[in-house]
């Protein structure tokens, strides 16, 4: 039951040494010197990050939108501006995390939905959003 | 001295199922056996409830209706995940672990120069806590079996805040064996606890206090070890690598008992097919196959019936063919109508890498290739268990387990990850 741990399955992808933002890269630079693993880019403590499905509209503003993956990583300790996933009634729940003279607030990043006061005991913040995943092509 | 500690998840099912499903939280919860038979796992609301250990779930219904309970069927694919991560995070966090079970961890904390031990411990709980969601208790002693002890009182103690440490506080020590009843202790089976109660010995303080050679007399040198790991002797080091398994099973209850020879056929060929992967993935070969099927003990009103079988391999394997044509074999031997079987299961036996498999002195044939099951594991584990296999067992076949309340593999299949409003 116990697989090895901090191991994610590494994808390889080649790593090519010269930044070509547009047109081919030259025959003599293609020479490939290591592997990019998106893992390593994405995850940086495996035990304390966990993938969640975004759903619904309240955080346009923030550029995430229906259906994103959201990466989460327990192990950041939550701050102000921080896109957090709160537990709201019971319900994992998107939202901006902002101090505003010293106290907290859960805000919406889209001006139809309302801002929440932050009342301790009442609300868990469960995890900080490192990273959002959206596809472009279905294909 | 010697310092250990054991770290124990506090209600390990529950809380695995809590972390994603929020409204769990405050609510009792049970979790069932495979097969949704009975209480394996409870939630601190739950006890306080009276829900029993073992519990049947018919037992509890009315229970249940009453206080609003959350009962959930087993998700072993959930809770090893989230066991991988709290074991992940308390081996990085200590010089030394042992993993002891999939909720409990030793941790040899001798090299670990902090100057205070408890509050280090807290802090070891509060970042297993915040990064894997899952609550421990730490108990900390001067052998494994003392580390055991206090891990208890730990839990129960409300001052503790869910850290013991006898090391620092050997004073402590008396008081805590005192408050230990007998059965408790770690080592100490049924059968020994009720002897030691006949005897008048209730705690572990007594026992702790029995002459050696009484001891040694009437429980070996097992029970020798245990009371000297009590005086605070360390008979037991860390297992750092767990010793490589001699056998592996693979054995499932069915929902119902099933008398359609097809059905337990299959049955018993997914499980050939699973330990082969298993022994494939701890990269092993094993040198026997052994298959039993036994009707239900508790059904005393039915014909009762046990059979086994087993077969040696000419060369050790952890092919899939070469092990399910064998238990095919051993199948037909054993199979007799008109019984409601109940259970069955694979065993492998003999296990031991490759290399220290000798082979068959008369062997001629060719090593086989495996590299069909290496693609076929490479499939399995990408898209799920049993999305290639050799054409053997049926899907949703009648002998599937029984979970009627089995939550999402939120950790472990893309489809299952939860979801987060943005509302």
């Amino acid at each position: 039951m116990l697989r090895p741990v901090d191991n994610p399955t590494p994808l390889e992808l080649p790593l090519f040494t010269v930044t070509v933002p547009a047109g081919f890269p030259s025959p003599a630079d293609d020479h490939i010197e290591g592997k990019l693993d998106l893992n390593e880019h994405l995850v940086r403590r495996p035990a304390a990050t966990f993938f969640v499905r975004a759903s619904g509209e309240s955080m346009r503003g923030a550029g995430i939108f229906d259906g994103d993956l959201l990466i989460i990583d327990r192990g950041v300790s939550p701050q102000s501006d921080d896109i957090v996933i709160a537990i709201l009634q019971g319900e994992l729940t998107v939202k901006r995390l902002r101090q505003v003279d010293g106290n907290w607030h859960l805000v919406a990043e889209n001006s139809a939905y309302p801002s929440l006061p932050l009342i301790e005991g009442d609300c868990e913040i469960w995890g900080v959003v490192t990273h959002s995943i959206r596809r472009h092509c279905g294909r | 001295m010697a310092t250990f500690a054991l770290v124990d998840c506090n209600n390990f099912y529950a809380s695995c199922e809590r972390l994603f499903q929020p409204r769990l939280r405050g609510r009792p919860v049970v979790v069932l056996s495979n097969n949704d038979g009975c209480v394996i796992a409870r939630s601190n609301e739950a006890k306080a409830l009276g829900v029993a250990m073992g519990a049947p779930l018919f037992k509890i219904r009315k229970l249940v209706e009453e206080h609003d309970i959350a009962v959930c069927s087993s998700n072993y694919a959930l809770y090893g995940d989230i066991s991988e991560r709290v074991m992940s995070v308390l081996g990085s966090n200590a010089p030394g672990h042992e993993i002891y079970s999939i909720d409990e961890c030793f941790l040899d904390l001798d090299r670990l120069a902090v100057p205070n031990l408890t509050e280090w411990c807290r802090d070891l709980r509060q970042t297993t806590l915040q990064w894997t969601g899952i609550p421990v208790s730490v108990g900390v002693g001067p052998t494994k079996t003392l580390a055991k002890l206090a891990n208890r009182l730990a839990k129960k103690s409300a001052k503790a805040g869910g850290v013991l440490d006898l090391v620092h506080h050997p004073n402590w020590i008396d008081a805590a064996l005192r408050k230990t009843p007998i059965g408790d202790v770690w080592g100490v089976g049924r059968r020994w606890s009720v002897m030691l109660e006949e005897r008048g010995m209730r705690t572990a303080y007594d026992f702790a206090s029995a002459p050696d050679a009484w001891v040694r007399q009437r429980m070996g040198v097992v029970g020798l070890r245990t009371v000297h790991e009590l005086r605070g002797h360390v008979c037991h080091a860390l297992e750092d690598q767990p010793p490589p398994k001699q056998t592996t099973c693979c054995s499932r209850t069915f929902g119902t008992a099933i008398y359609d020879k097809g059905q337990v056929h299959d049955a018993v060929m997914s499980f050939a097919e699973r330990a082969a992967e298993k022994v494939r993935h701890a990269g092993q070969v094993a040198g026997a196959v052994q298959l039993f099927i036994r009707t239900d003990p508790f059904a005393q009103d039915m014909p009762q019936k046990s059979a086994s079988g087993s077969a040696t391999f000419h060369r050790p394997t952890s092919d899939t063919r070469d092990i399910t044509a064998a238990v095919l074999r051993i199948f037909e031997r054993i199979w007799r109508d008109g019984y409601g079987w109940r259970k069955a299961g694979v065993l492998l036996l003999d296990l031991a890498a490759p290399g220290a498999a000798p082979a068959s002195l008369f062997d001629v044939m060719e090593a086989p290739d495996d590299g069909l099951m290496r693609a076929i594991d490479r499939i399995n584990d990408r898209y799920g268990r049993g999305t290639a296999t050799l054409g053997l067992a049926r899907k949703d076949a009648e002998w599937r387990m029984r979970r009627e309340n089995l939550s999402p593999s939120f950790t472990t299949r893309w489809g299952d990850i939860p979801a987060a409003k943005m509302g």
